[in-house]
């Protein structure tokens, strides 16, 4: 038991490892608060989708020689996760099937312009570790630590400003317009929120887990408490526990960080089933 | 007073029209009931009158200083309501939105106004409870206390009564009545169930394929479309 806090302790003195701890703690928060409208609203995997545009994003970006692909990968993902959720409605291909057509599209394309472009001598390492994550969190650049403050921080504020608007849009769409709320509004805001907070969390868990990191505390939370505000409180802490979890796990035991995050989000869940079960 | 005045107006989606050429006005205090068979374009109406859909034809003009903030809309439930993790004090104070234009959070007279609303309704005690808990009565409770956050003065009710009990239906047909009567509030409901509606309401439209009746429920019951229909249910009653 001392010999892992020692072993901790020595790792906390490289400013990588308290950036990533920083970073994880600030987007798995973020995440964790749309969960719950995704959920609701039947949008479980727009989180996949919107992540797999990011890739093919990131794709053209690397083969553009990009110094810094975030101006290109940001604005894609949010027009595309505008479209997605805002004519989703209306749209003539609906709901699931657009966010399929959208997620493996991209990654399809994505990934044929890496391999016919790419110069580098690691591309299957590239592929991997954009899917994955892998370790790009423990790569981070001081720069990018602020930007993720910066564009965790406001998100938060955002969604707490417009949380009762939100609340009001989620569960009644017909309503809201009804009676003088701009509800196309706020889903528009909601899709730009759900797009930024997918660019941030590539960099912990990987496009392909993003789904797990914005769902799992959700549906966890979702099992035990019956308000909205308790419901969006509790996805909070369950999801920045988790992630803290993960990191010191994945730090210790040499484990991939996003899955070990992701499968802190499991074990959560699976406590969380039985807890709800007893208390219904 | 006029409140809502429709004039020549034609409803429908993308162009194809459902009901055209449909005339009629609602008076302040009026308990209009909108029946007709399915698919002639009851819910359809509603959605025009507030405004989701837009007319492909015609007039609809608000009277009386009414504006969309003065709507109070009680919609048909969606499946993914039912499993909504909210108390009830949450949902019913979300009525008071539209009143909240650039403020972000609601204020003492909000909570007072959803209160009030509760305790009118008599499910102020179930505040805390979880939304998805409630039995389908209830459930209708608390999204007509929401509207009547929403508004004083026109509640718009799309088949309120669907997938109740007779119970909790006729007890939900007594609150909408006493809200009418007693609090002065213009109903306008959309209904399948006739019979009910020709009790309760003061002037009836009745959309159908062949022709549009709209009149004071007297007159209704003495014009031909009228008495088809209430014949056929009284047949039904007997069977």
């Amino acid at each position: 038991m001392t010999d892992m806090f020692t072993k901790l302790a020595i790792y906390f003195q490289y400013p990588f490892v308290r950036y990533a701890l920083i970073v994880g703690v600030l987007i798995a928060l973020c995440s964790s608060l749309l969960g719950v409208t995704l959920v609701l609203k039947r949008f479980s995997f727009i989180g996949d989708g919107l992540s797999h545009v990011a890739f093919g994003a990131i794709a053209i970006a690397t083969v553009l020689k990009l110094s810094n692909n975030m101006f290109i990968v940001l604005p894609v993902t949010v027009i595309c996760a505008v479209l997605l959720l805002s004519a989703g409605q209306n749209a003539k291909i609906k709901g699931d099937a657009a966010i399929a057509m959208i997620s493996v599209g991209a990654l399809a394309i994505g990934y044929l312009i890496m391999n016919v472009f790419s110069t580098s001598s690691n591309l299957t390492g590239d592929v991997c570790s954009t899917l994955f994550g892998s370790t790009s969190i423990l790569t981070l650049s001081v720069s990018e630590v602020w930007l993720c403050v910066i564009l965790s921080a406001v998100v938060i504020i955002v969604y707490i400003l417009f949380f009762n608007r939100i609340f009001a849009v989620t569960f009644d769409e017909a309503f809201s317009t009804a009676t003088g709320v701009n509800a196309k509004a706020y889903n528009l805001l909601i899709a730009i929120i759900i797009a930024v907070i997918i660019v941030l969390a590539m960099n912990l868990v990987g496009s392909l887990l993003i789904s797990a990191l914005i769902i799992f505390p959700a549906l966890s939370a979702m099992r035990v408490f019956k308000g909205f505000k308790t419901v969006i409180f509790c996805s909070a802490v369950i999801s920045v526990v988790c992630a803290v979890i993960g990191l010191l796990v994945s730090i210790l035991a040499s484990t991939p960080v996003g899955c070990t995050i992701v499968a802190a989000d499991i074990v959560l869940f699976l406590i969380f089933m039985p807890i709800g079960k007893a208390k219904a | 007073m006029t409140q809502l005045k429709c004039e020549n107006v034609s409803l429908g989606y993308a162009g194809h029209a459902v009901v055209t050429n449909l005339n009629f006005e609602v008076n302040a205090g009026d308990y209009l009931c909108v029946v007709g068979e399915i698919g002639t374009g009851k819910s359809t109406l509603i959605k025009t009158l507030l405004g989701l859909i837009p007319q492909l034809e015609g007039e609809i003009t608000r009277a009386d200083g009414l504006s969309a903030r003065d709507i109070g809309y009680l919609p048909q439930q969606t499946a993914f309501q039912r499993d909504f993790p909210a108390t009830v004090g949450e949902i019913v104070l979300s009525g008071c939105l539209g009143h909240c234009a650039g403020r972000p959070f609601y204020n003492r007279n909000d909570r007072a106004l959803a209160r009030k609303s509760m305790e009118r309704l008599d499910i102020y005690h179930l505040k805390r409870r979880c939304y998805r808990e409630l039995s389908g009565g209830q459930q209708q409770r608390v999204l007509l206390a929401r509207a009547l956050c929403a508004t004083s003065r026109l509640l718009v009710l799309d088949e309120p009564t669907s997938g109740l009990d007779p119970k909790a239906t006729a007890e939900l047909y007594d609150i909408i009545y006493d809200l009418n009567k007693k609090d002065g509030i213009t109903v306008i409901m959309v209904s399948h169930d006739l019979k009910t509606s020709v009790k309760y309401a003061s002037h009836i439209l009745h959309l159908s394929a062949e022709s549009i009746f709209f009149g004071s429920r007297s007159a209704y019951e003495r014009s031909a479309l009228g008495r088809v229909f209430l014949e056929r249910i009284e047949e039904e009653h007997h069977d």
